[in-house]
């Protein structure tokens, strides 16, 4: 369809929630209440790594108020551990503690003040035993193992053929080689071979983590969580104890970010299991510090060894990639493949070698966020790039673009091929910052670009559209609305396929009793993956009031138009509740659109080619304050190619909030641990961006060449703005002062020392 | 320590409440009240969630005690609106995709009426550094700079369809 005849895609319609959002009536699951709800409070370990050796229960359990103090023992579970990859994290500690944070006790009691004032009654007596607390010392030869036998999930395709490496903590190892490494370094005219860190990060979505579980008298469980990933959830909780999947309710209303911290199971089966124990429903509502102890981003270390020719042609890359996933696996594994994957950033490089290794330490878990992985490697990579332009004497921006993948070049041998321009995007964010021309003396100008497979790997969406007898329309999509406007979005495809106003249509919340079946939401997938299923279930709607209008007209679908909500028929029209009126007689009933998306049968390295490149690129210009070392960014501008912008409002909001986030940790934000313990687990020592932080010029670029595969062209969004702050901006540092870091966050201090040590010899007196 | 005897005013309306001296105003209004829109964060007077007008300054709920409301007057995002009517505020929050989560979205709302009748005219600065204690963690700031800047004309002396915070 041309963009001219479309009626409401590529409009920024107010979303859908905006009303009660900024009346203060949206409810999230940390709003609702049910009848007869109890409150848990959770004792969690105040040290890394420990044997218990019981818990006394009695003070606590005679408190004011308390219903029920469980231990791993007490729950009425059939499975105690979880997770996606491996099922390693109890829901309890049991025997042992493998982070400080680590939930061991459970306290159930008619007010939360109770439950927490029945926490230091218990009497948990444990041994302390040492602990690993980065992945370097959890790599010795000697470290202590972290985990015995592991039992892989099996939940997901690409994630069925784990296998820990044995006697080590690496629980998951991706290799990938191809071409003649020793040939290309030996042809090298120079050879780049440095390390860069990336620190944990927390999630810190505003809505701590909150789930309120309920048994019903059948033996079902139904679960109001803000999860983005509904229907792994129920699957964990169906396994965990012993009932069909439709036996589990997943219920999931609106949720106040989540940025990859709410993916998979997290806190769902503490609350569920304490439901089954007291038979009330209960509450477990974490504290942002407490959200902070239940997942982090991968601290990461990338070895990177790159061969280029003196004309900036790249030659080779070794990439070797090392994860910190914490005590527990959680999706870590596959965080690792894709960091591992994308390490050599969207560049033609004919011979590559790339590890990359999860390894197991005793740490908060770490999980999904926000570019799952891509951050941290395009954090290495692109600052190596530009540190091989100033060697070789060129231009950053001509260097990439001589060796970016062009459309329609394969990254590698069955994936898709690029199916974006990434020169037109790099082009236009370093037009947009002024590129080769500061605003004023002193300043430096940086930038970077890179790309993440998007859609997911293997992931399956359902929708079903119901047409009522009025007129209006129900969409059934399993989509979580995180913030990111996936149910308007949904919504404005499904009104533009069925040919219906917009307002008629409304989203319904994820429910797995009721919304068919998706994956999750995640992996930028929702628009594209989750579209194409409402799009198909919009279209079997649409051609079905066709058919049943052609019936009623005497005439041929084939010569009916509908639009605006009226089928058309020359100079008769009829509206689209006179068709399912006229259809069943006045009495009701309705017309039921059913859509699937399938990953199609493709391979590729992954196991499955991707949906969609999800590129992003980034261009800054800073100042750098030589007495302090502090960093002003002047200019900031990200482009991110959405195909088509169904809505391009909440594009641009999707990649303006991504790239802020993104500044972040480049400047000031990390996670500080010592001996294991999380140093700033709250908003007063843990720094987030803030308006302060708002670059005088922030701008983001939306490049739309209708050229994605999802509905009218599209391609996800929300992820890419993340990718490359950190990189363009250590990248404009080091063109402003000569002063390249390797670390993040590039703090005043470490800014000035790097000046400092940079100082010539004599002049450092 | 026996409870505190509270009479206060919220959102126009009337309150005697009797609450224990350690409860906190945003517990107070969440769960006596029952006025949910006022968010629950950080709980340290960071994020500014948790914002709500008393006397018409700007305070976080959080660490607030709820007797120290006592005979004064409070506002919270459930009586910004008039009936169907979205306050000047609200609307230009909506028309500006100034929201994404909408978690910090009441607190956010609140801080600009108070930014706005401080200070009705603010410049960009102004804005950045009066809203700095107010996180969002999904837009990047910038939609919500542009809604209170198109609040602030909506709002400024003169201008047609403002009806006053
Ligand atoms: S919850 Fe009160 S300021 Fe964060
Ligand atoms: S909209 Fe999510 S925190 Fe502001």
């Amino acid at each position: 369809m041309a963009p001219e005849t479309l009626a409401v895609v590529g409009r920024s319609v107010p979303r859908l929630d905006a009303r009660e959002k900024v009346t203060g009536a949206a409810r999230y699951v940390t709003d609702l209440a049910l009848p007869e709800m109890v409150h848990a409070r959770l004792w969690r370990s105040p040290v890394p790594h420990a044997r218990l050796h019981g818990v006394g229960v009695e003070r606590a359990a005679a408190a004011p108020g308390v219903l029920a103090v469980c231990t791993a023992a007490d729950l009425p579970v059939r499975r105690l551990c979880y997770g996606p990859a491996y099922k390693d994290q109890p829901i309890l500690a049991d025997g042992v503690v493998r982070y400080a944070g680590e939930p061991v006790v459970a306290v159930v009691a008619d007010t939360p003040a109770h439950a927490e004032a029945a926490l230091p009654l218990l009497d948990v007596r444990f041994e302390e035993l040492q602990a690993v607390t980065t992945a370097e010392a959890a790599l010795a030869p000697d470290a202590p193992l972290i985990h015995g036998a592991l039992d892989p999930a099996g939940h997901f395709r690409d994630l069925s053929g784990l296998r820990p490496i044995a006697g080590t903590n690496v629980c998951h190892h991706w290799h990938a080689e191809r071409g003649d490494l020793a040939a290309a370094f030996a042809e090298a005219d120079l050879v780049v071979d440095d390390a860069y860190h990336y620190p944990a990060l927390s999630h810190h979505a505003l809505e701590p983590h909150c789930v309120i579980a309920r048994v019903e008298a059948d033996g079902s469980f139904t679960v109001w969580t803000g999860t983005q990933h509904p229907f792994p959830v129920r699957r964990e909780l169906a396994e965990i104890f012993d009932v069909p999947l439709a036996r589990v309710q997943v219920i999931v209303p609106l949720i106040g970010g989540a940025f990859g911290g709410k993916c998979y199971t997290k806190i769902e089966p503490i609350a569920a299991a304490l439901a089954a124990r007291v038979r009330r429903p209960v509450r477990l509502a974490l504290s942002l510090e407490e959200s902070a102890r239940t997942i982090t981003r991968h601290a990461v270390t990338v070895r990177l060894k790159t061969a280029i020719r003196r004309d900036g042609t790249l030659l080779a890359r070794e990439c070797d990639v090392v994860l910190d996933t914490g005590a527990y696996a959680d999706i870590g594994p596959r965080v690792a493949t894709k960091a591992g994957y994308r390490a050599p950033g969207p560049y033609r490089i004919p011979h590559l070698r790339i590890d990359a290794r999860c390894v197991y330490t005793h740490n908060v878990p770490a999980g999904a966020y926000r570019g799952y992985g891509v951050p941290q490697v395009t954090w290495a990579s692109e600052s190596q790039l530009d540190g091989i332009a100033e060697r070789l004497g060129l231009d950053p921006l001509a260097l990439r673009l001589r060796n970016l993948l062009k459309r329609g070049e394969e990254y590698v041998a069955g994936d898709t091929p690029m199916d974006g321009d990434l020169a037109e995007g790099l082009g236009a964010v370093a037009r947009a910052v002024g590129w080769g021309v500061p605003d004023a003396p002193g300043r430096g100008q940086g930038l970077a670009c890179a790309m993440k497979d998007g859609g997911g790997t293997h992931t399956v969406s359902m929708a079903v559209v119901r047409v009522h007898a009025d007129g209006s329309v129900s969409l059934f999509a399993g989509t979580v609305e995180v913030g990111q406007g996936a149910r308007t979005v949904l919504a404005q495809i499904a009104a533009e396929t069925l040919g219906v106003p917009f307002e008629t249509v409304v989203a319904v919340a994820p429910d797995t009793a009721l919304t068919p079946y998706d994956h999750g939401t995640s992996a930028s997938r929702s628009t594209t993956v989750m579209g194409l299923a409402v799009q198909a279930a919009a279209r079997d709607a649409r051609e079905q009031l066709l058919r049943l209008a052609a019936d009623l007209l005497g005439t041929d679908p084939a010569a009916l138009d509908l639009r605006g909500g009226r089928v058309v028929h020359g100079d008769r029209a009829l509206s689209v509740a006179e068709v399912v009126r006229g259809h069943f007689g006045l009495v009701g009933g309705e017309v039921t659109g059913v859509g699937t998306f399938v990953p199609g049968a493709w391979s590729g390295s992954l196991g499955g080619a991707t949906v969609f490149w999800e590129t992003g690129m980034g261009a800054a210009e800073v100042e750098v304050d030589p007495d302090t070392g502090a960093v002003r960014i002047h200019k900031y501008v990200s482009a991110a190619d959405v195909g088509t912008a169904i809505n391009p409002r909440e594009c641009a909001g999707q990649d303006e909030g991504a790239a802020l986030q993104g500044l972040g940790p480049a400047l000031f934000e990390a996670r500080a641990s010592e001996a294991g313990q999380l140093l700033n687990p709250g908003l007063i020592d843990y720094r987030l961006p803030t308006f302060l932080d708002l670059p005088d010029r922030f701008d983001t670029l939306l490049i739309e060449n209708a050229d994605g595969p999802g509905p009218f062209g599209s391609k996800g969004v929300g992820e890419s703005g993340t990718f490359c702050a950190a990189p363009a901006i250590g990248n404009a540092i080091a063109r402003a002062t000569g002063v390249r870091l390797r670390e993040v966050p590039m703090t005043p201090e470490r800014v000035w020392r790097a000046l400092q040590d940079a100082r010539p010899k004599a002049s450092a007196s | 320590m026996s409870d505190v005897a509270v009479a206060v005013t919220v959102n126009g309306e009337r309150h005697e409440l009797t609450v224990p001296p350690w409860e906190t105003l945003l517990e107070c209004l969440r769960d006596r009240l029952g006025l949910l829109g006022t968010k629950k964060s950080c709980d340290v007077q960071v994020c500014g969630a948790c914002t709500v007008l008393l006397d018409e300054e700007p305070v976080s709920a959080c660490t607030l005690l709820a007797f120290e409301a006592r005979g004064r007057r409070l506002r919270t995002i459930e009586g910004l609106a008039e009936g169907d009517d979205l306050h000047p505020v609200q609307e230009a929050f909506v028309e500006h995709g100034a929201l994404q989560c909408g978690f910090c979205t009441p607190g956010m709302i609140m801080a600009t009426v108070a930014l706005l009748q401080e200070n009705p005219t603010p410049t960009p600065d102004e804005v950045k550094h009066y809203m700095r204690g107010n996180i969002c963690r999904c837009t990047g700031y910038k939609s919500i700079l542009e809604a209170i800047l198109a609040a602030s004309r909506r709002l400024a002396p003169g201008a047609e369809t403002g009806r006053g915070a």
